[in-house]
Protein backbone atom coordinates (compact mmCIF):
# COMPACT_ATOMS: atom_id res chain seq x y z
CA UNK A 1 0.00 0.00 0.00
CA UNK A 2 2.78 2.37 0.94
CA UNK A 3 4.59 1.66 -2.30
CA UNK A 4 1.41 2.17 -4.28
CA UNK A 5 0.81 5.59 -2.75
CA UNK A 6 4.43 6.50 -3.35
CA UNK A 7 4.04 5.63 -7.01
CA UNK A 8 0.81 7.60 -7.26
CA UNK A 9 2.44 10.71 -5.83
CA UNK A 10 5.51 10.51 -8.01
CA UNK A 11 3.12 9.91 -10.91
CA UNK A 12 1.31 13.11 -9.98
CA UNK A 13 4.58 15.04 -10.03
CA UNK A 14 5.38 13.73 -13.50
CA UNK A 15 1.74 14.27 -14.47
CA UNK A 16 1.93 17.92 -13.40
CA UNK A 17 4.68 18.43 -15.96
CA UNK A 18 2.69 16.64 -18.67
CA UNK A 19 -0.32 18.71 -17.67
CA UNK A 20 1.60 21.96 -18.18
CA UNK A 21 2.80 20.97 -21.61
CA UNK A 22 -0.63 19.61 -22.50
CA UNK A 23 -2.09 22.96 -21.52
CA UNK A 24 0.36 24.71 -23.83
CA UNK A 25 -0.72 22.40 -26.67
CA UNK A 26 -4.39 23.08 -25.99
CA UNK A 27 -3.87 26.85 -25.92
CA UNK A 28 -2.36 26.84 -29.37
CA UNK A 29 -4.87 24.32 -30.66
CA UNK A 30 -7.78 26.47 -29.53
CA UNK A 31 -6.29 29.64 -30.92
CA UNK A 32 -5.09 28.35 -34.29
CA UNK A 33 -6.60 24.84 -34.72
CA UNK A 34 -3.08 23.55 -34.90
CA UNK A 35 -1.17 20.90 -32.96
CA UNK A 36 2.20 22.47 -32.27
CA UNK A 37 4.66 19.62 -32.70
CA UNK A 38 7.49 22.00 -31.80
CA UNK A 39 6.07 22.61 -28.31
CA UNK A 40 8.46 20.13 -26.67
CA UNK A 41 11.55 21.40 -28.45
CA UNK A 42 10.59 25.00 -27.66
CA UNK A 43 10.42 23.99 -23.99
CA UNK A 44 13.78 22.22 -24.28
CA UNK A 45 15.37 25.32 -25.78
CA UNK A 46 13.92 27.47 -23.00
CA UNK A 47 15.43 25.07 -20.47
CA UNK A 48 18.85 25.54 -22.07
CA UNK A 49 18.42 29.29 -21.65
CA UNK A 50 17.66 28.74 -17.96
CA UNK A 51 20.67 26.41 -17.71
CA UNK A 52 22.95 29.04 -19.24
CA UNK A 53 21.68 31.66 -16.80
CA UNK A 54 22.10 29.37 -13.79
CA UNK A 55 25.64 28.53 -14.92
CA UNK A 56 26.29 32.27 -15.09
CA UNK A 57 25.79 32.23 -11.30
CA UNK A 58 22.31 33.77 -11.38
CA UNK A 59 20.03 32.72 -8.51
CA UNK A 60 17.71 29.93 -9.64
CA UNK A 61 14.44 31.85 -9.41
CA UNK A 62 15.89 34.89 -11.17
CA UNK A 63 16.94 32.60 -14.01
CA UNK A 64 13.46 31.06 -13.93
CA UNK A 65 11.70 34.40 -14.33
CA UNK A 66 14.06 35.66 -17.04
CA UNK A 67 13.65 32.39 -18.95
CA UNK A 68 9.87 32.70 -18.81
CA UNK A 69 10.02 36.26 -20.09
CA UNK A 70 12.43 35.37 -22.91
CA UNK A 71 10.30 32.36 -23.86
CA UNK A 72 7.15 34.49 -23.90
CA UNK A 73 8.70 36.98 -26.31
CA UNK A 74 10.21 34.12 -28.33
CA UNK A 75 6.83 32.44 -28.65
CA UNK A 76 5.25 35.67 -29.88
CA UNK A 77 8.04 36.13 -32.42
CA UNK A 78 7.59 32.58 -33.70
CA UNK A 79 3.90 33.28 -34.29
CA UNK A 80 4.65 36.56 -36.08
CA UNK A 81 7.50 35.32 -38.25
CA UNK A 82 6.78 31.67 -38.95
CA UNK A 83 3.12 30.88 -38.27
CA UNK A 84 1.35 34.01 -39.53
CA UNK A 85 2.48 33.60 -43.16
CA UNK A 86 0.77 30.18 -43.27
CA UNK A 87 -2.30 31.32 -41.34
CA UNK A 88 -4.62 30.84 -44.29
CA UNK A 89 -2.76 27.93 -45.82
CA UNK A 90 -4.12 24.36 -45.62
CA UNK A 91 -3.73 22.84 -42.16
CA UNK A 92 -1.07 20.36 -43.32
CA UNK A 93 1.16 23.24 -44.38
CA UNK A 94 1.01 24.67 -40.88
CA UNK A 95 1.66 21.24 -39.36
CA UNK A 96 4.73 20.81 -41.54
CA UNK A 97 5.90 24.25 -40.41
CA UNK A 98 5.71 23.20 -36.75
CA UNK A 99 7.61 20.00 -37.56
CA UNK A 100 10.21 22.16 -39.26
CA UNK A 101 10.41 24.26 -36.11
CA UNK A 102 10.91 21.08 -34.10
CA UNK A 103 13.92 20.13 -36.23
CA UNK A 104 15.33 23.67 -36.18
CA UNK A 105 15.18 23.91 -32.39
CA UNK A 106 16.57 20.42 -31.91
CA UNK A 107 19.48 20.94 -34.29
CA UNK A 108 20.22 24.45 -33.05
CA UNK A 109 20.32 23.27 -29.45
CA UNK A 110 22.63 20.39 -30.43
CA UNK A 111 24.85 22.78 -32.35
CA UNK A 112 25.14 25.32 -29.53
CA UNK A 113 25.07 23.05 -26.49
CA UNK A 114 26.09 19.63 -27.94
CA UNK A 115 24.15 16.41 -27.45
CA UNK A 116 25.80 15.41 -24.17
CA UNK A 117 23.61 15.13 -21.09
CA UNK A 118 23.87 18.10 -18.74
CA UNK A 119 22.96 18.12 -15.10
CA UNK A 120 20.25 20.64 -14.26
CA UNK A 121 19.84 21.87 -10.69
CA UNK A 122 16.55 21.46 -8.88
CA UNK A 123 15.39 24.41 -6.81
CA UNK A 124 13.88 22.04 -4.28
CA UNK A 125 15.81 19.95 -1.74
CA UNK A 126 15.35 16.20 -2.00
CA UNK A 127 13.90 15.19 1.36
CA UNK A 128 11.23 12.62 2.20
CA UNK A 129 7.83 13.99 3.14
CA UNK A 130 4.80 12.50 4.93
CA UNK A 131 6.63 9.35 6.09
CA UNK A 132 8.44 8.95 2.75
CA UNK A 133 5.19 8.98 0.77
CA UNK A 134 6.62 11.66 -1.47
CA UNK A 135 9.67 13.89 -1.71
CA UNK A 136 9.90 17.64 -1.26
CA UNK A 137 11.04 17.75 -4.86
CA UNK A 138 7.82 16.18 -6.15
CA UNK A 139 5.88 18.47 -3.85
CA UNK A 140 7.74 21.48 -5.28
CA UNK A 141 6.97 20.50 -8.87
CA UNK A 142 3.29 20.03 -8.07
CA UNK A 143 3.17 23.35 -6.21
CA UNK A 144 4.80 25.32 -9.05
CA UNK A 145 2.39 23.78 -11.54
CA UNK A 146 -0.60 24.55 -9.35
CA UNK A 147 0.43 28.18 -8.88
CA UNK A 148 0.86 28.54 -12.62
CA UNK A 149 -2.52 26.96 -13.37
CA UNK A 150 -4.33 29.17 -10.87
CA UNK A 151 -2.60 32.26 -12.26
CA UNK A 152 -3.59 31.30 -15.81
CA UNK A 153 -7.15 30.54 -14.78
CA UNK A 154 -7.48 33.95 -13.11
CA UNK A 155 -5.98 35.66 -16.13
CA UNK A 156 -8.42 34.08 -18.58
CA UNK A 157 -11.39 34.35 -16.27
CA UNK A 158 -11.04 37.81 -14.78
CA UNK A 159 -9.05 40.09 -17.10
CA UNK A 160 -10.25 41.92 -20.21
CA UNK A 161 -7.25 40.67 -22.21
CA UNK A 162 -7.92 37.08 -21.14
CA UNK A 163 -11.53 37.38 -22.23
CA UNK A 164 -10.47 38.96 -25.52
CA UNK A 165 -8.09 36.04 -26.14
CA UNK A 166 -10.89 33.55 -25.57
CA UNK A 167 -13.19 35.53 -27.87
CA UNK A 168 -10.54 35.72 -30.60
CA UNK A 169 -9.99 31.97 -30.43
CA UNK A 170 -13.70 31.25 -30.61
CA UNK A 171 -14.96 33.61 -33.30
CA UNK A 172 -12.16 35.64 -34.90
CA UNK A 173 -14.43 37.58 -37.27
CA UNK A 174 -16.83 38.68 -34.58
CA UNK A 175 -13.89 39.50 -32.29
CA UNK A 176 -12.50 41.84 -34.97
CA UNK A 177 -15.88 43.52 -35.30
CA UNK A 178 -15.73 44.13 -31.56
CA UNK A 179 -12.42 45.92 -31.99
CA UNK A 180 -10.16 43.09 -30.80
CA UNK A 181 -6.82 42.79 -32.59
CA UNK A 182 -7.01 39.07 -33.29
CA UNK A 183 -3.45 38.80 -34.60
CA UNK A 184 -2.11 40.24 -31.36
CA UNK A 185 -4.20 37.76 -29.35
CA UNK A 186 -2.82 34.83 -31.34
CA UNK A 187 0.71 36.06 -30.73
CA UNK A 188 -0.06 36.38 -27.03
CA UNK A 189 -1.36 32.81 -27.06
CA UNK A 190 1.91 31.55 -28.52
CA UNK A 191 3.80 33.59 -25.95
CA UNK A 192 1.85 32.03 -23.11
CA UNK A 193 2.26 28.54 -24.56
CA UNK A 194 6.02 29.02 -24.85
CA UNK A 195 6.27 30.28 -21.27
CA UNK A 196 4.15 27.41 -19.92
CA UNK A 197 6.36 25.01 -21.85
CA UNK A 198 9.43 26.62 -20.31
CA UNK A 199 8.06 25.90 -16.83
CA UNK A 200 7.51 22.27 -17.81
CA UNK A 201 11.03 21.98 -19.22
CA UNK A 202 12.67 23.52 -16.17
CA UNK A 203 10.69 21.27 -13.84
CA UNK A 204 11.46 18.07 -15.74
CA UNK A 205 15.13 18.75 -16.48
CA UNK A 206 16.48 17.83 -12.99
CA UNK A 207 14.85 14.40 -13.38
CA UNK A 208 15.60 13.62 -17.02
CA UNK A 209 18.90 15.53 -17.40
CA UNK A 210 19.15 18.17 -20.07
CA UNK A 211 19.84 17.25 -23.67
CA UNK A 212 18.29 18.32 -26.99
CA UNK A 213 16.07 15.21 -27.11
CA UNK A 214 14.88 15.57 -23.52
CA UNK A 215 11.32 16.55 -24.35
CA UNK A 216 10.44 14.05 -27.08
CA UNK A 217 8.99 11.53 -24.62
CA UNK A 218 7.44 14.24 -22.47
CA UNK A 219 5.69 15.75 -25.50
CA UNK A 220 4.17 12.37 -26.31
CA UNK A 221 2.82 12.03 -22.77
CA UNK A 222 1.58 15.62 -22.87
CA UNK A 223 -0.11 15.02 -26.20
CA UNK A 224 -1.79 11.93 -24.73
CA UNK A 225 -2.95 14.02 -21.78
CA UNK A 226 -4.33 16.74 -24.03
CA UNK A 227 -6.14 14.19 -26.17
CA UNK A 228 -7.51 12.38 -23.13
CA UNK A 229 -8.84 15.70 -21.85
CA UNK A 230 -10.38 16.44 -25.22
CA UNK A 231 -7.75 18.68 -26.95
CA UNK A 232 -9.99 21.77 -26.68
CA UNK A 233 -10.42 21.82 -22.91
CA UNK A 234 -7.77 23.46 -20.69
CA UNK A 235 -9.19 21.77 -17.59
CA UNK A 236 -9.28 18.51 -19.50
CA UNK A 237 -5.64 18.90 -20.49
CA UNK A 238 -4.58 19.30 -16.87
CA UNK A 239 -6.62 16.35 -15.62
CA UNK A 240 -5.59 14.28 -18.64
CA UNK A 241 -1.93 15.06 -18.00
CA UNK A 242 -2.22 14.00 -14.37
CA UNK A 243 -4.01 10.77 -15.31
CA UNK A 244 -1.32 9.96 -17.85
CA UNK A 245 1.42 10.62 -15.27
CA UNK A 246 -0.11 8.34 -12.67
CA UNK A 247 -1.05 5.62 -15.17
CA UNK A 248 2.38 5.61 -16.71
CA UNK A 249 4.03 5.32 -13.32
CA UNK A 250 1.78 2.55 -12.01
CA UNK A 251 1.89 0.49 -15.19
CA UNK A 252 5.67 0.94 -15.33
CA UNK A 253 6.03 -0.23 -11.74
CA UNK A 254 3.62 -3.14 -11.59
CA UNK A 255 2.88 -4.40 -15.08
CA UNK A 256 5.68 -3.87 -17.55
CA UNK A 257 9.35 -2.97 -17.64
CA UNK A 258 9.83 0.77 -17.30
CA UNK A 259 11.60 0.88 -20.68
CA UNK A 260 8.22 0.14 -22.22
CA UNK A 261 6.43 2.99 -20.44
CA UNK A 262 6.18 5.12 -23.55
CA UNK A 263 4.05 2.40 -25.11
CA UNK A 264 1.43 3.15 -22.47
CA UNK A 265 1.01 6.62 -23.89
CA UNK A 266 0.58 5.28 -27.42
CA UNK A 267 -1.95 2.68 -26.30
CA UNK A 268 -3.87 5.36 -24.41
CA UNK A 269 -3.97 7.52 -27.55
CA UNK A 270 -5.43 4.63 -29.52
CA UNK A 271 -8.01 3.85 -26.82
CA UNK A 272 -9.12 7.49 -26.62
CA UNK A 273 -9.37 7.89 -30.38
CA UNK A 274 -11.34 4.68 -30.81
CA UNK A 275 -13.73 4.87 -27.88
CA UNK A 276 -14.01 8.55 -26.97
CA UNK A 277 -12.66 10.82 -29.72
CA UNK A 278 -13.94 13.90 -27.87
CA UNK A 279 -11.92 12.95 -24.80
CA UNK A 280 -13.20 13.27 -21.26
CA UNK A 281 -14.03 16.98 -21.35
CA UNK A 282 -14.08 17.93 -25.03
CA UNK A 283 -17.85 17.93 -25.28
CA UNK A 284 -19.33 19.92 -28.13
CA UNK A 285 -20.48 23.43 -27.25
CA UNK A 286 -24.24 23.79 -26.92
CA UNK A 287 -25.54 25.32 -30.10
CA UNK A 288 -29.07 26.21 -31.05
CA UNK A 289 -29.86 27.49 -34.50
CA UNK B 1 -28.49 66.96 -41.66
CA UNK B 2 -24.82 66.12 -41.83
CA UNK B 3 -23.72 62.74 -43.13
CA UNK B 4 -22.03 60.45 -40.61
CA UNK B 5 -21.15 57.85 -43.22
CA UNK B 6 -20.65 58.44 -46.91
CA UNK B 7 -19.75 55.97 -49.65
CA UNK B 8 -18.48 57.40 -52.94
CA UNK B 9 -18.21 55.13 -55.96
CA UNK B 10 -17.37 52.13 -53.81
CA UNK B 11 -16.43 48.92 -55.54
CA UNK B 12 -15.93 45.68 -53.63
CA UNK B 13 -14.26 42.45 -54.60
CA UNK B 14 -14.30 38.79 -53.64
CA UNK B 15 -10.94 37.65 -54.93
CA UNK B 16 -10.76 38.94 -58.50
CA UNK B 17 -14.46 39.33 -59.13
CA UNK B 18 -16.10 42.69 -58.63
CA UNK B 19 -19.43 42.44 -56.83
CA UNK B 20 -20.17 46.11 -56.10
CA UNK B 21 -19.82 48.37 -59.11
CA UNK B 22 -19.56 51.87 -57.66
CA UNK B 23 -22.06 52.47 -54.88
CA UNK B 24 -22.93 55.95 -53.55
CA UNK B 25 -24.62 55.97 -50.19
CA UNK B 26 -25.21 58.31 -47.24
CA UNK B 27 -26.23 57.70 -43.64
CA UNK B 28 -27.26 60.84 -41.83
CA UNK B 29 -26.39 61.80 -38.26
CA UNK B 30 -28.89 60.07 -35.94
CA UNK B 31 -30.75 58.84 -39.01
CA UNK B 32 -31.72 55.41 -40.18
CA UNK B 33 -30.86 54.25 -43.68
CA UNK B 34 -32.11 50.97 -45.06
CA UNK B 35 -30.64 48.87 -47.87
CA UNK B 36 -33.16 46.83 -49.82
CA UNK B 37 -32.71 44.33 -52.57
CA UNK B 38 -33.01 40.69 -53.53
CA UNK B 39 -30.57 37.99 -52.48
CA UNK B 40 -27.20 38.54 -54.13
CA UNK B 41 -27.82 42.23 -54.77
CA UNK B 42 -24.77 43.18 -52.68
CA UNK B 43 -26.39 44.38 -49.45
CA UNK B 44 -24.27 42.31 -47.10
CA UNK B 45 -21.20 43.00 -49.21
CA UNK B 46 -21.81 46.75 -48.82
CA UNK B 47 -21.84 46.32 -45.05
CA UNK B 48 -18.75 44.13 -45.17
CA UNK B 49 -16.94 46.72 -47.26
CA UNK B 50 -17.76 49.43 -44.72
CA UNK B 51 -16.22 47.30 -41.96
CA UNK B 52 -13.11 46.35 -43.89
CA UNK B 53 -14.06 42.70 -44.27
CA UNK B 54 -13.76 42.65 -48.06
CA UNK B 55 -11.35 44.45 -50.37
CA UNK B 56 -12.85 47.70 -51.64
CA UNK B 57 -12.03 50.71 -53.81
CA UNK B 58 -13.48 54.21 -53.82
CA UNK B 59 -14.00 56.30 -50.70
CA UNK B 60 -15.73 55.28 -47.48
CA UNK B 61 -15.83 58.33 -45.22
CA UNK B 62 -16.64 58.13 -41.54
CA UNK B 63 -15.81 60.86 -39.04
CA UNK B 64 -12.76 62.04 -40.99
CA UNK B 65 -11.46 58.48 -41.49
CA UNK B 66 -11.04 56.68 -44.81
CA UNK B 67 -12.45 53.30 -43.80
CA UNK B 68 -11.40 51.52 -46.99
CA UNK B 69 -7.80 51.88 -45.79
CA UNK B 70 -8.40 50.63 -42.24
CA UNK B 71 -8.55 47.21 -40.61
CA UNK B 72 -11.77 45.83 -39.20
CA UNK B 73 -10.66 46.28 -35.58
CA UNK B 74 -9.62 49.90 -36.24
CA UNK B 75 -13.02 50.63 -37.78
CA UNK B 76 -14.71 49.12 -34.73
CA UNK B 77 -12.54 51.39 -32.60
CA UNK B 78 -13.81 54.46 -34.50
CA UNK B 79 -17.33 53.65 -33.32
CA UNK B 80 -18.84 51.47 -36.04
CA UNK B 81 -20.66 48.54 -34.45
CA UNK B 82 -21.55 45.83 -36.93
CA UNK B 83 -23.95 43.02 -36.04
CA UNK B 84 -23.08 40.56 -38.81
CA UNK B 85 -25.16 37.97 -40.58
CA UNK B 86 -25.52 35.06 -38.18
CA UNK B 87 -25.23 37.48 -35.26
CA UNK B 88 -21.57 36.79 -34.38
CA UNK B 89 -22.43 35.38 -30.97
CA UNK B 90 -19.56 33.93 -28.93
CA UNK B 91 -21.51 30.76 -28.23
CA UNK B 92 -19.04 29.27 -25.76
CA UNK B 93 -18.98 32.35 -23.53
CA UNK B 94 -21.65 33.45 -21.09
CA UNK B 95 -24.14 36.19 -21.93
CA UNK B 96 -22.36 38.63 -19.65
CA UNK B 97 -18.94 37.78 -21.12
CA UNK B 98 -20.37 38.49 -24.58
CA UNK B 99 -21.39 41.92 -23.38
CA UNK B 100 -17.98 42.54 -21.83
CA UNK B 101 -16.35 41.81 -25.19
CA UNK B 102 -18.60 44.46 -26.70
CA UNK B 103 -17.18 46.91 -24.16
CA UNK B 104 -13.59 45.97 -25.01
CA UNK B 105 -12.75 49.13 -26.98
CA UNK B 106 -15.06 51.59 -25.25
CA UNK B 107 -13.76 53.86 -22.52
CA UNK B 108 -15.21 53.75 -19.04
CA UNK B 109 -16.38 50.94 -16.79
CA UNK B 110 -18.36 48.24 -18.60
CA UNK B 111 -20.49 47.37 -15.55
CA UNK B 112 -22.71 50.43 -15.78
CA UNK B 113 -23.30 49.89 -19.47
CA UNK B 114 -24.08 46.23 -18.89
CA UNK B 115 -26.80 47.31 -16.44
CA UNK B 116 -28.13 49.71 -19.08
CA UNK B 117 -28.34 46.81 -21.58
CA UNK B 118 -30.14 44.66 -19.01
CA UNK B 119 -32.61 47.55 -18.79
CA UNK B 120 -33.23 47.42 -22.55
CA UNK B 121 -33.26 43.62 -22.66
CA UNK B 122 -34.43 42.20 -19.30
CA UNK B 123 -34.31 38.64 -20.65
CA UNK B 124 -30.52 38.92 -20.95
CA UNK B 125 -30.25 39.78 -17.25
CA UNK B 126 -32.08 36.57 -16.43
CA UNK B 127 -29.71 34.58 -18.59
CA UNK B 128 -26.49 36.40 -17.77
CA UNK B 129 -24.61 33.32 -16.52
CA UNK B 130 -25.79 31.00 -19.31
CA UNK B 131 -23.74 29.99 -22.32
CA UNK B 132 -24.78 32.31 -25.14
CA UNK B 133 -25.15 29.36 -27.51
CA UNK B 134 -28.07 28.11 -25.43
CA UNK B 135 -30.15 31.23 -26.08
CA UNK B 136 -33.05 31.21 -28.53
CA UNK B 137 -32.65 32.96 -31.88
CA UNK B 138 -34.47 36.08 -30.72
CA UNK B 139 -32.47 36.24 -27.51
CA UNK B 140 -29.26 35.86 -29.46
CA UNK B 141 -30.29 38.73 -31.72
CA UNK B 142 -30.95 40.88 -28.65
CA UNK B 143 -27.58 39.86 -27.26
CA UNK B 144 -25.91 40.77 -30.56
CA UNK B 145 -27.51 44.23 -30.56
CA UNK B 146 -26.67 44.73 -26.90
CA UNK B 147 -23.08 43.63 -27.57
CA UNK B 148 -22.84 46.18 -30.38
CA UNK B 149 -24.30 48.93 -28.19
CA UNK B 150 -21.71 48.16 -25.51
CA UNK B 151 -19.21 49.75 -27.92
CA UNK B 152 -21.01 53.11 -27.51
CA UNK B 153 -21.12 53.27 -31.29
CA UNK B 154 -21.85 56.30 -33.43
CA UNK B 155 -23.07 54.04 -36.22
CA UNK B 156 -24.91 50.77 -35.74
CA UNK B 157 -24.76 48.42 -38.73
CA UNK B 158 -27.39 45.68 -38.68
CA UNK B 159 -27.48 42.82 -41.17
CA UNK B 160 -30.99 41.34 -41.27
CA UNK B 161 -31.83 41.45 -37.58
CA UNK B 162 -35.20 39.82 -38.33
CA UNK B 163 -33.68 36.76 -40.00
CA UNK B 164 -35.30 33.53 -38.83
CA UNK B 165 -37.33 35.15 -36.06
CA UNK B 166 -41.03 35.03 -35.31
CA UNK B 167 -42.96 38.19 -36.34
CA UNK B 168 -43.71 39.11 -32.75
CA UNK B 169 -40.04 38.88 -31.79
CA UNK B 170 -39.13 40.97 -34.84
CA UNK B 171 -41.54 43.69 -33.76
CA UNK B 172 -40.09 43.73 -30.25
CA UNK B 173 -36.54 43.99 -31.57
CA UNK B 174 -37.37 46.78 -33.99
CA UNK B 175 -39.19 48.70 -31.27
CA UNK B 176 -36.05 48.55 -29.16
CA UNK B 177 -33.81 49.58 -32.06
CA UNK B 178 -36.06 52.59 -32.63
CA UNK B 179 -36.01 53.48 -28.93
CA UNK B 180 -32.23 53.19 -28.69
CA UNK B 181 -31.79 55.31 -31.78
CA UNK B 182 -33.84 58.11 -30.23
CA UNK B 183 -32.35 57.84 -26.74
CA UNK B 184 -28.71 57.45 -27.69
CA UNK B 185 -28.68 59.46 -30.95
CA UNK B 186 -26.96 56.60 -32.74
CA UNK B 187 -27.20 56.37 -36.53
CA UNK B 188 -28.34 53.09 -38.04
CA UNK B 189 -27.58 51.38 -41.33
CA UNK B 190 -29.92 48.47 -41.82
CA UNK B 191 -30.15 45.60 -44.28
CA UNK B 192 -33.58 44.06 -44.12
CA UNK B 193 -35.69 41.57 -46.07
CA UNK B 194 -38.87 42.79 -44.44
CA UNK B 195 -39.15 45.85 -46.70
CA UNK B 196 -42.45 47.27 -45.44
CA UNK B 197 -41.28 47.26 -41.83
CA UNK B 198 -37.91 48.70 -42.77
CA UNK B 199 -39.36 51.50 -44.91
CA UNK B 200 -41.72 52.42 -42.12
CA UNK B 201 -38.83 52.96 -39.70
CA UNK B 202 -36.11 54.37 -41.93
CA UNK B 203 -35.72 57.91 -43.24
CA UNK B 204 -33.54 57.05 -46.24
CA UNK B 205 -33.61 53.98 -48.44
CA UNK B 206 -31.46 52.50 -51.19
CA UNK B 207 -32.46 49.74 -53.55
CA UNK B 208 -29.63 47.52 -54.77
CA UNK B 209 -29.67 45.23 -57.79
CA UNK B 210 -26.67 43.12 -58.81
CA UNK B 211 -24.13 45.49 -57.33
CA UNK B 212 -25.68 48.79 -58.44
CA UNK B 213 -27.89 51.31 -56.65
CA UNK B 214 -30.98 51.39 -58.86
CA UNK B 215 -33.13 53.64 -56.74
CA UNK B 216 -32.60 55.88 -53.73
CA UNK B 217 -34.30 58.62 -51.80
CA UNK B 218 -36.44 59.17 -48.76
CA UNK B 219 -38.00 56.02 -47.37
CA UNK B 220 -41.43 57.48 -48.00
CA UNK B 221 -40.63 58.08 -51.67
CA UNK B 222 -39.47 54.51 -52.19
CA UNK B 223 -42.47 53.14 -50.32
CA UNK B 224 -44.75 55.04 -52.72
CA UNK B 225 -42.91 53.98 -55.87
CA UNK B 226 -45.32 51.61 -57.67
CA UNK B 227 -42.59 49.40 -59.05
CA UNK B 228 -40.94 48.94 -55.67
CA UNK B 229 -44.30 48.27 -54.14
CA UNK B 230 -44.94 45.52 -56.63
CA UNK B 231 -41.50 43.91 -56.36
CA UNK B 232 -40.67 44.29 -52.68
CA UNK B 233 -43.80 45.14 -50.77
CA UNK B 234 -46.17 42.84 -52.58
CA UNK B 235 -49.17 45.13 -53.03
Amino acid sequence: MHQLLQQVFSGLAAGAIYASLALALVMIYRATDLVNFAQGEMAMFSTYIAWTLVNAELPFWAAFVITLAVSFVGGMLIERIVIRPVENAPILTAVVVTIGLLLIFNATAGWIYSYTLQEFPSPFPDRPLFGALMTTRDMGVIAVTLVMLVALFCFFRFTATGLAMRAAAQNPESARLSGINVGRMLALGWGFAAAIGAVAGIMVAPVLFLDPNMMSGVLLYAFTGALLGGITSPVGAVIGGLIVGVTENLVGTYLIASQLKLTVALILIIIVLVFRPNGLFGTAVVRRV
Amino acid sequence: MAAILELRAVKAFYGQSEVLHGIDLVVEEAGMTVLLGANGAGKTTTLRAICGMVRSEGAILFGGHRLERCTTEQIAGFGVAHVPEGRGTFIGLTVEENLRIGGYTAAGRPDEKIQLMYGYFPILAQRRRQQAGALSGGEQQMLAIARALMMSPRLLVLDEPSFGLAPRVVEAIFAIIERIRREQQVSVLLVEQNASLALEMADRAYLLETGYVVSSGSAKMLADDPQIRRSYLGY
